[in-house]
């Protein structure tokens, strides 16, 4: 099917099995899953830019969908998430720029590649040290490793003595988060979200692969709902960004469209899927969806196949 | 239990089916009425086209959702 906007032919069928894939994890872990979806867009011949914008513009839609079930399920902070919001707008706005001076410099491929490889990787090998020392601290003192959250919805971190101290910070004004089970200053809110918009803006996607685990790690958010608020943050930071780009000339809304019926089915089975299984598990899965994202970029570096 | 399970995911499948029937008249309708207007949007109306973008990935979203959530609806009802 030809796309006239991005000049390009990409099967449907293709964009629709992307967007289903795309779709479940999203709803499950809280991501944009752009470390997915910018590589499968790549691997049909759009350029980066195009993938990141247009990527941007499906993660919307997918993200209102899981959202919404979420919501149902109780898993929706939305005080956390509209602070979270204007965090993000900012740091995707500097983002957006950094690839507007790369396109100009005409290495925007090759930069965004090397960028998103240290990323994943970095993401994946933190994970999968904090979810070993969870499971070792599990054995040994479980009630005392517990993350400061809703009774319901406690969670475990081998990291819950450094969200702690961060939550003691008294930078003022401090921010009570009575649905997350948590008090802590505006400004590490601040900081979280724009680090993430930033990733969002440069790297495209929601970046939830970034502000999710730093959402738990940082703010002591318990996962479930880190996986909810960060999804319903994303209808309005990948928006502001999906505009961004689009002025810019970086997204084909026909294919986001496309894309986007696929990932409608699959964002509420991701979603629900996500009420039987426990925080650290949900956390344990997780890692090695970046390490695809950034295999796949690497293939597409070593061979220079747009793969 | 093996029942119970055997049930959900007929009717899943089911769902899948119709949905795909929907998704595809619809892909067809949207791809033929939208790609020429978006297009010269695109070209010439830039900062109409990012905002009429946003609109028809929320609005696509809300349809589906309520779609699926009302596909779910009926074939559970049945199933029980």
């Amino acid at each position: 099917m030809f796309f006239p906007i991005s000049q390009s032919h990409i099967s449907p069928i293709y964009l629709v099995v992307v967007g289903f894939c795309i779709g479940v994890m999203g709803g499950f872990f809280g991501v944009g899953g752009s470390f997915i979806a910018g590589p499968a867009l790549r691997a049909v011949g759009l350029d980066w830019n195009f993938a990141v914008g247009t990527d941007l513009a499906h993660i919307v839609g997918k993200s209102v969908v899981a959202a919404k079930r979420h919501r149902a399920l109780g898993n929706v902070d939305l005080r956390l998430g509209f602070i979270m919001a204007l965090g993000t707008m900012g740091g995707a706005e500097v983002g957006a720029q950094l690839i507007q001076m790369l396109k100009r410099a005409g290495n925007v491929n090759f930069v965004v590649s090397i960028v998103s490889i240290v990323i994943y990787v970095s993401i994946s090998s933190f994970m999968i040290w904090e979810a070993w020392r969870t499971l070792h601290l599990r054995k040994k003192r479980r009630p005392r490793s517990k993350v400061p959250g809703t009774a319901a919805k406690q969670d475990e971190s081998s990291f819950s003595h450094r969200t702690r101290a961060i939550q003691r910070l008294r930078l003022w004004p401090m921010i009570s988060l009575p649905t997350s089970g948590v008090t802590i200053s505006l400004w590490v809110i601040v900081l979280v979200s724009f680090i993430g918009g930033l990733f969002s803006g440069f790297l495209g996607g929601g970046a939830g692969y970034i502000r999710m685990p730093m959402m738990v790690y940082v703010l002591g958010i318990p996962t479930h709902l880190a996986v909810g608020t960060d999804l319903f943050e994303i209808i309005i930071s990948a928006s502001y960004g999906t505009f961004s780009h689009a002025i810019k000339g970086n997204v084909d809304i026909l294919i986001a469209l496309v894309m986007h019926t696929g990932a409608a089915i699959g964002a509420q089975i991701g979603a629900v899927s996500t009420q039987y299984f426990a925080g650290p598990k949900i956390r344990l899965a997780f890692v090695p969806l970046p390490l695809i994202g950034a295999a796949i970029v690497i293939y597409t570096l070593l061979t220079g196949h747009k793969l | 239990m093996k029942a119970e399970t055997s049930t959900t995911f007929r009717a899943f499948a089911i769902e899948l089916a119709v949905y795909a029937v929907l998704v595809t008249g619809y892909f067809f309708l949207v791809l033929h009425f939208l790609s020429g207007w978006l297009q010269e949007l695109h070209l010439h109306h830039v900062k109409l086209y990012a905002l009429v973008a946003i609109v028809l990935i929320i609005g696509q979203a809300v349809l589906l959702e309520s779609i699926t959530t009302w596909l779910f609806r009926l074939l559970r009802g049945r199933s029980e």
